[in-house]
C-alpha cells in the first residue's frame, strides 16, 4: 500500500510539473524565427534577394521587445509570423500588459517598442513618447441580436452611456431596461471609446469587465445590453449596430466615415536609438508591405 | 521486503532524534538533512515576510498621497478620470456585505448539514454524500463564476426585470455554495467529536434527539463551529474569479440588485492595465484586503486555542 501511494505521489507530482512547463511556454508569444517555410526557401538563404521594398539588405539578427496594448495582440501575431519570414534571424517578443503599462516601459527603457491602442496623451508626448501609427482599429457599438435597435447616433450612444437614455423603448426597442456594459477604467478601449463619444468620466455604467471577450458574451447572454469592443473583436454572437447610418467595416474605418475609430501605435522614445534590428521591425511595420497583416488582424492600414 | 523497512525506519528516526545532540558532527547526512528542514520551514516564513513588507511598501505611498480618511472613507472610486478619486468604501461596504450575506445564507445550510452528516444520516449515505462535499471544495471558482453567469444571473435579471443580473444578490449566492464545504466538513468534525457520554446523558434524562443536537452537542462543539463560520469568511472575502463574473464590478454602493465591485474584483479588474497612482492605489487595496485577512486568521487562531483548552 505504501509503495503505491509514493508510486501515486510520485506520479502526480511528474504530471503536475509537466503541466507547469507546459503553462510556462503559453504566457509569451514568439515569432516562429526558424519556421519559415521551404517554399520562400530563397528569402531565407539569400536576403539580398529579398522582396524588391525591404529596406534592409542584410540579414539581421537579435531580439525585439514589445509590450503594451493586448487589443494589438492579433496584429502583433500576424507582424511576428510575417516579419519572421523576412529576418528569420530576429526574434519579436511580445507580451500583453496593457497600453500603459506599455507606454510606461518603454520610456523606462525595459522594451524596445511600447504598443499603444490609443493616442498619446500630451503628457506622455512631453515624456519623449513617439507615436508611430501602424494600424487603425473601429470600435463597435454591439447588442443582442435579440434587440430591433440597429442604428444609432454618436449622440444617442453618448446619451446611452451617460444615463440619460435608459430604456430601450426611447430608441424604437422593446420596453426593456438598457444593460451599460463596458470596460475596467484603464482599458484602452474604453479610453478610446469615450474619448471619441465625447463622454469621458461620465459614464453610468451597469457592468464593467477587464476583457473585450467578457463585454462580447455578457451582450450575447443579454438581450437588454449594449457594450463596445474592438471591430476585429465582434463575432456573430452579437450585433454590431450602424453609427450615424453608417456601419462598421475596414472601409469605412479607412475612409473614416465610420466615427468610432482609434488607432494602433507603436511607441518609441524621442533620442533613443533603437537597435538593428527593432528599427528595422518598425520600419517595416509602418511600411505598405506590412498592411496585408494589419488587414489580416481585422484591421485598417494607414500606410497602405 | 521493502514493506519492512519501510515499517522500521520511523522507529530508526525516533533513535537518532534521540541521539541527535550528541552525535550531530560525527552524522553529516543528519545536520545536512537537518540544514534542508532548517531552510524550507525559513522559506514559508521567508515568503509571509516578504509579502508583507512588500504589500506595506508599495501600499503606503498611495495612502499617503490620496489620505487615509479619503481612501478608507471615500464614496467615489474613478481611477482614471481627469480629477481622479480613490475612495474604497464601496468595495469595503461591498465586501463586508457580501460576507455577511453569504454567511447568512451559508452557515445554517453548512451547519445543518453537518448535523445531518454527524449525527442523523444512516453511515451508509453519509459516506456517500460526504465525499460529494468534498468535490464541491474541489471545483474551481471559476466554474461557479461560470454556472453564476449561466444560470443565476439570467434568472435574477427575469425575476427582478433589472437591465443585468450581474449583481451583489448574484455574488451572495455564489459565496453561500462556495463556503459550504469549509463551513460543513470543520462543523461536522467539531461535532464528531463531542463526547458520546454527553449526548448520552441527554438522552438518558428524556430528550428528544432533536434537542440533544441543537441543545448538547452543537454547543459543546460551539468554539468548532465558529472556527467553521471564520474560516467561511476568510474564503469569502478573498474570493475573486467566481465573484468578477456574477458582479459587475462597477464600484457602486452596494445594493442587493445592482452591480458591486469587491474589494479582490477591484484589484482583479484594474490591475493589467493600471499605471501611475492608480497602480498604487490598487496594491493600497491589496493592504486593506490583507489586514482584513490577518484580523480575519487572528480570529480563528483564537477560536482555535479555545477550541483546545476547553
Amino acid at each position: 500500500m505504501k509503495k503505491m501511494k509514493k508510486l501515486l505521489a510520485a506520479a502526480l507530482s511528474l504530471a503536475m510539473l509537466a503541466g507547469l512547463c507546459a503553462c510556462g511556454g503559453t504566457t509569451e508569444t514568439e515569432a516562429p524565427a526558424s519556421e519559415a517555410p521551404v517554399s520562400e526557401a530563397p528569402v531565407s538563404e539569400a536576403p539580398q534577394t529579398d522582396t524588391p521594398e525591404t529596406e534592409a539588405p542584410a540579414a539581421l539578427s537579435g531580439t525585439v521587445n514589445t509590450d503594451g496594448s493586448t487589443s494589438m495582440a492579433d496584429v502583433m501575431a500576424a507582424f511576428q509570423e510575417s516579419f519572421g519570414d523576412i529576418q528569420p534571424d530576429v526574434t519579436v517578443n511580445y507580451s500583453g500588459t496593457g497600453s500603459g503599462s506599455g507606454i510606461t516601459n518603454v520610456l523606462a527603457g525595459t522594451v524596445d517598442i511600447g504598443l499603444s491602442s490609443r493616442a498619446l496623451t500630451d503628457e506622455e508626448k512631453a515624456e519623449g513618447a513617439v507615436e508611430n501609427i501602424v494600424a487603425l482599429d473601429g470600435v463597435a457599438i454591439v447588442v443582442n441580436p435579440e434587440n430591433t435597435v440597429t442604428n444609432l447616433t454618436l449622440e444617442q450612444i453618448a446619451q446611452i452611456y451617460t444615463g440619460e437614455i435608459t430604456n430601450w423603448s426611447e430608441l424604437g426597442g422593446a420596453d426593456a431596461p438598457i444593460a451599460v456594459i463596458g470596460r475596467d477604467a484603464a482599458s484602452g478601449t474604453r479610453g478610446a471609446f469615450e474619448e471619441i463619444v465625447g463622454v469621458e468620466d461620465a459614464c453610468v455604467y451597469t457592468n464593467e469587465y477587464e476583457s473585450t471577450g467578457e463585454v462580447i458574451g455578457s451582450v450575447a447572454g443579454n438581450p437588454n445590453a449594449i457594450g463596445y469592443a474592438s471591430l476585429s473583436a465582434v463575432d456573430d454572437s452579437v450585433v454590431a449596430v450602424q453609427v450615424n447610418g453608417v456601419a462598421p467595416s475596414e472601409a469605412t474605418v479607412a475612409d473614416g466615415t465610420y466615427a468610432i475609430q482609434r488607432p494602433f501605435v507603436m511607441v518609441t522614445v524621442e533620442g533613443t536609438e533603437l537597435s538593428e534590428a527593432a528599427q528595422a521591425f518598425l520600419d517595416w511595420a509602418m511600411s505598405a508591405d506590412a498592411a496585408d497583416e494589419v488587414e489580416a488582424a481585422g484591421c485598417v492600414s494607414p500606410n497602405a | 521486503m521493502n514493506e519492512q523497512s519501510l515499517h522500521n525506519s520511523p522507529e530508526e528516526a525516533v533513535e537518532k532524534t534521540s541521539r541527535r545532540k550528541g552525535k550531530a558532527g560525527a552524522r553529516p547526512l543528519e545536520s545536512v538533512m537537518q540544514l534542508i528542514f532548517f531552510i524550507c520551514g525559513f522559506i514559508a516564513i521567508a515568503f509571509v515576510l516578504v509579502i508583507t513588507i512588500y504589500l506595506i511598501i508599495s501600499g503606503l505611498p498611495a495612502i499617503r498621497e490620496i489620505g487615509l480618511v479619503d481612501f478608507l472613507f471615500g464614496t467615489e472610486w474613478a481611477s482614471t478620470a481627469e480629477d481622479p478619486k480613490f475612495g474604497i468604501l464601496p468595495m469595503i461596504l461591498t465586501s463586508i456585505y457580501g460576507t455577511a450575506g453569504a454567511i447568512v445564507i451559508g452557515v445554517p445550510i453548512g451547519f445543518l448539514m453537518a448535523v445531518f452528516l454527524s449525527k442523523v444520516a444512516p453511515r451508509r449515505l453519509a459516506n456517500v454524500i460526504r465525499p460529494v462535499v468534498d468535490l464541491l471544495a474541489g471545483i474551481p471558482s471559476i466554474v461557479y463564476g461560470l454556472v453564476g453567469l449561466m444560470v443565476l444571473v439570467p434568472f435574477i435579471r427575469e425575476t427582478f426585470n433589472t437591465a443585468a443580473g450581474e449583481s451583489l444578490l448574484a455574488a451572495i449566492v455564489v459565496l453561500a455554495i462556495m463556503i459550504l464545504p469549509s463551513i460543513i466538513s470543520v462543523s461536522e468534525t467539531a461535532l464528531n467529536a463531542v463526547p458520546k457520554e454527553y449526548e448520552e446523558a441527554s438522552l438518558a434524562l428524556g430528550a428528544t434527539d432533536i434537542e440533544t443536537y441543537f441543545r448538547v452537542s452543537a454547543p459543546a462543539a460551539k468554539s468548532g463551529i465558529a472556527a467553521a463560520v471564520v474560516l467561511g469568511v476568510g474564503r469569502a472575502i478573498g474570493e475573486a474569479m467566481a465573484i468578477m463574473m456574477v458582479a459587475g464590478n462597477v464600484a457602486n454602493m452596494p445594493d442587493l440588485l445592482s452591480s458591486v465591485r469587491f474589494l479582490t474584483t477591484g484589484i482583479a479588474v484594474e490591475l493589467a492595465y493600471s499605471s501611475g497612482l492608480q497602480r498604487q492605489a490598487l496594491f493600497s487595496i491589496g493592504l486593506v484586503l490583507f489586514l482584513f485577512i490577518m484580523c480575519i486568521n487572528v480570529i480563528l487562531n483564537v477560536f482555535l486555542k479555545r477550541d483546545k483548552e476547553g
